[in-house]
């Protein structure tokens, strides 16, 4: 029942309450009661049952990826020292 | 920012592995197994169809909650909708896999093959056109969900009042997270022998807590010592949500903490809570299935829009009725097991032919084992 797949607002009609959104290239009219005062096109907005529950923070959003980037490279950072670490140490020395 | 990354990073293979391997790190600092529970089916879902159970150590155990909105529906409740359906004069609208799920006298579904008008409605903005073109039926919306969806319920109610739109009657099983959540640590508590498992900390829901904030949660470090991290429902959203989790117990914190900061804020959306409190109050008790009656767990349309209460309009039935005697669903809806010891998943219990409502929506966690169950 939940998805949590971004859409982005495209057009917006504040006397019917509604907005149409784009999810993945499929247009839809959803419900925009709960944000109708903030919400502007180009948001991000997360729809459930036909309505969008709020804007999406770009900011933290941009955030949490830069987290998960800082921590994936430190992660290929320390796999790539282990590897190094392995060879320098390689018990058969290499045959040599 | 481009839509692509905003669910394209949150479902990265290499995130989700690097997490991992952060959480390895921490959890070797810990002296203890820390058993969490993701509240809701959704996080259930998700954890299965990653396969994220296997990313965990070993001290860190995941306890499938009771957050399935379809999964707590004691069977008298869909009774009320079987018979609602079956009147002539009726269109029964609804939600999800709600049609599926028996009840004693069979599932919505088999309602409609006996000439009941039932409707699977994606919306309930659809209830209103089906209500404006059925002016001569009475169009009632069987209201499902957690927090989540009852601003929705309470926005629909508006729309027809303002519209005055007159045949649309709602049957409402509304229900509320942190009241189950209690309910889940008193059990507990109070039985501590005989589980023997507990539940340290929970991983809070996501689209209940964009509408209702993470204040919902104060309560459980403070009364309950059970930290709760309120996370998003992407695979790296959820392991985030662990890491952040087990350094509270590395650091010998314990607050809320929310890791979908896109979407969560303390407050919550303000403008959804205000509909919620201008159409509903809370029932006294809410029986839940296979956890039983939970004091101010569920809410009710108020009584000053009682013309719009089908259960104040029509005769129904009181009687509790049991589950299955076989079904485990309400010691696994506690957390105190798990669906592989049901004697009969995956034999006389499938998603096709459901013995037992967790086994019916996707976010029931039998359905869950059932369908990514080769991955455990
Ligand atoms: S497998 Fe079926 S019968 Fe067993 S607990 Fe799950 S839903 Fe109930």
């Amino acid at each position: 029942m939940c998805l949590s797949i971004p859409s982005q607002v495209i057009e917006i009609n504040k006397d019917e309450m509604t907005a149409i959104v784009d999810t993945l290239g499929v247009k839809r009219k959803v419900g925009i009661d709960f944000i109708a005062d903030e919400v502007k096109v180009g948001d991000y907005v997360l729809i459930h049952i036909g309505y969008a529950m709020n804007i999406i923070d770009e900011e933290y959003a941009k955030e949490s990826i830069a987290l998960y980037q800082e921590i994936i490279e430190k992660m290929e950072e320390e796999e790539k020292r282990a590897m190094i670490d392995e060879s320098d140490n390689c018990p058969s020395g290499g045959g040599g | 920012m481009v839509l692509k990354d905003l669910y394209d990073r949150f479902r990265d293979p290499k995130a989700i592995k690097a997490l991992s391997k952060e959480i390895e790190k921490e959890a070797e600092k810990l002296d203890k197994t820390i058993n969490i529970m993701e509240v809701c089916g959704g996080h259930t879902h998700t954890i299965m169809k990653y396969g994220l159970l296997q990313l965990m150590p070993k001290n860190i155990n995941f306890i499938h909650g009771p957050g399935c909105p379809v999964c707590i529906m004691p069977k008298e409740r869909i009774d009320h909708a079987y018979i609602l359906a079956m009147r002539e004069d009726v269109i029964l609208c609804t939600l999800g896999d709600m049609i599926k799920v028996p009840g004693s006298k069979g599932s919505l579904q088999d309602a409609r093959s006996k000439g009941a008008d039932v409707r699977f409605v994606y919306s309930p903005l659809d209830v209103l056109k089906i209500a404006k073109e059925n002016p001569d039926k009475k169009v009632i919306f069987f209201a499902i969900g957690f927090e989540t969806t009852t601003p929705m319920t309470a926005a629909l109610l508006e729309n027809a009042i303002k519209q005055n739109i007159k045949n649309i009657l709602f049957h409402i099983n509304h229900v509320t997270v942190p009241e189950v959540m209690k309910e889940l640590i008193d059990s507990r508590d109070e039985h501590v022998d005989s589980y023997n498992n507990q539940i340290d900390a929970f991983l809070g829901p996501s689209h209940v807590s964009v509408i209702a904030g993470s204040k919902i949660y104060e309560q459980f470090p403070s009364k309950y010592n059970r930290p709760v991290v309120v996370s998003g429902f992407e695979p790296v959203d959820v392991m985030e949500g662990v890491l952040m989790m087990v350094k509270q117990f590395v650091e010998g914190r314990c607050e809320v903490e929310i890791q979908y900061r896109r979407s969560v804020s303390k407050e919550g959306n303000l403008k959804a809570q205000e509909l919620i409190e201008k159409y509903f109050e809370k029932r006294e008790l809410f029986k839940w299935r296979g956890l039983g009656n939970i004091p101010k767990s569920a809410w009710k349309l108020k009584d000053e829009f009682g013309e719009f209460d089908a259960e104040k309009i029509y005769e129904l039935p009181k009687e509790e009725i049991e589950d299955h005697k076989l079904c485990i669903c309400g010691d696994i809806l506690r957390g105190i097991a798990k669906p592989t010891e049901c004697q009969v998943f995956g034999t006389a219990c499938t998603p096709q032919k459901p013995l037992g409502s967790c086994m019916v929506s996707s976010e029931g966690a039998c359905a869950a084992y059932y369908k990514y169950g080769n991955l455990l």
